[in-house]
């Protein structure tokens, strides 16, 4: 009885430590998506150069959504590493130009070049609710039914490429195959 | 001449201070300030819908703030969405819903209950318990203590008697 006395404070103290230990090092930052496994929202938008396009259009294989604007300094960051991937024909890339202006979006592509087989227009934001999006630059893996598998939210360089999308573009073909 | 030195230097004293003073009220917790949109209304009932809403949902961006609060982007999205729902006549736990399948537990200011928040919602409850666990145990021991017997017998007031150095 006496022993437990001693030992109980001690413990919580542990537990409490513990916890808090923990606690510091949460990161709070990086929101859990709510549309990991669902396929992504319908729309029927217009891309970037201004032609109709819906979920149709996306690529009936594994491919990245990318949401940019001409705004979002991080996106600069990235941009080298989507152009690598869509040249070396690695992974095909679609963006989400989000909360931007055509026209802007426009110049951006033509200064920094494009990666994307299209970009979605979303200049009132609308889409990126449906997708959960809460800022530029996130990155979406989907699969070849069009169902998200994975996001990642913040610059996608080449470091988080092999560390986080090439892990889960294997699980996903290991499931396929 | 060392007046005049003395003046200068309370001057100079004065002026710092003053600019610390000024620099200190920045420092002062401000009135918190609600985003102004134009947003229409049929109804009196609907705006302080709105207004409860975006109070009670949490900005996605901005971590501690919430829709009303906010001046980013996803936020001024979502309070157009808010509004737009109202006006097309959802109830308030569709618009929740809404959000909820969007951007999950983290816009919600009041978390569900789940396996996940129990600790959350009733954690206190168990640390009030625990805490008068504690209390009683104490009472019962004082309470123990004032009751017993508490007139010394003979050899424990001559051992009294010695360690107050036998003065009586």
């Amino acid at each position: 009885m006496s022993k437990l006395r001693f030992y109980l404070p001690v413990l919580g103290f542990v537990f409490v430590a513990v916890a808090l230990w923990r606690g510091l090092y949460l990161d709070t930052k990086t929101l859990p998506s709510m549309l990991i496994d669902k396929p992504i929202p319908n729309f029927e938008l217009t891309s970037v150069d201004g032609s109709g396009v819906s979920n149709s259009d996306l690529p009936d294989q594994i491919f990245l959504l990318n949401v940019w604007g001409s705004y979002c300094l991080p996106c600069l960051i990235e941009h080298p590493t989507l152009m690598r991937l869509s040249e070396e024909g690695e992974i095909p890339v679609v963006g989400v130009n989000y909360r931007d202006r055509q026209g802007l979006a426009i110049d951006w592509l033509a200064n920094n070049g494009n990666p994307f087989s299209f970009s979605i227009l979303d200049e009132s934001g609308r889409f990126g609710i449906d997708l959960g999006v809460y800022g530029a630059p996130e990155t979406y893996l989907v699969d070849e039914n069009g169902v998200i598998r994975f996001r990642h939210v913040s610059v996608l360089d080449e470091t988080v490429w092999q560390e986080k999308f090439l892990p889960a573009i294997a699980e996903l073909l290991e499931e396929g195959g | 001449m060392s007046s005049t030195a003395t003046e200068v230097n309370r001057n100079v004293f004065l002026a710092l201070a003053s600019i610390i003073v000024l620099l200190c009220s920045l420092l002062l917790p401000g009135t918190t300030y609600s985003q102004v949109d134009t947003f229409e209304f049929d109804s009196e009932e609907q705006q302080n819908r709105f207004r409860t809403l975006s109070n009670e949902l949490r900005c996605p961006m901005c971590q501690n703030s919430s829709l009303s609060g906010s001046t980013g982007g996803v936020a001024e999205d979502l309070r157009r969405e808010v509004h737009r729902m109202i006006m097309e006549g959802m109830s308030d736990s569709e618009i929740i819903k809404f959000m909820f399948e969007r951007y999950g537990d983290f816009i919600l200011f009041r978390p569900r209950l789940t396996a996940g928040t129990v600790l959350l919602w009733f954690g206190p409850l168990l640390f009030l318990f625990i805490g008068g666990l504690f209390a009683f145990g104490i009472w019962r021991r004082a309470r123990k203590i004032s009751d017993s017997d508490t007139e010394l017998d003979k050899s424990q007031q001559k051992r009294l008697r010695q360690l107050l150095g036998d003065k009586t």
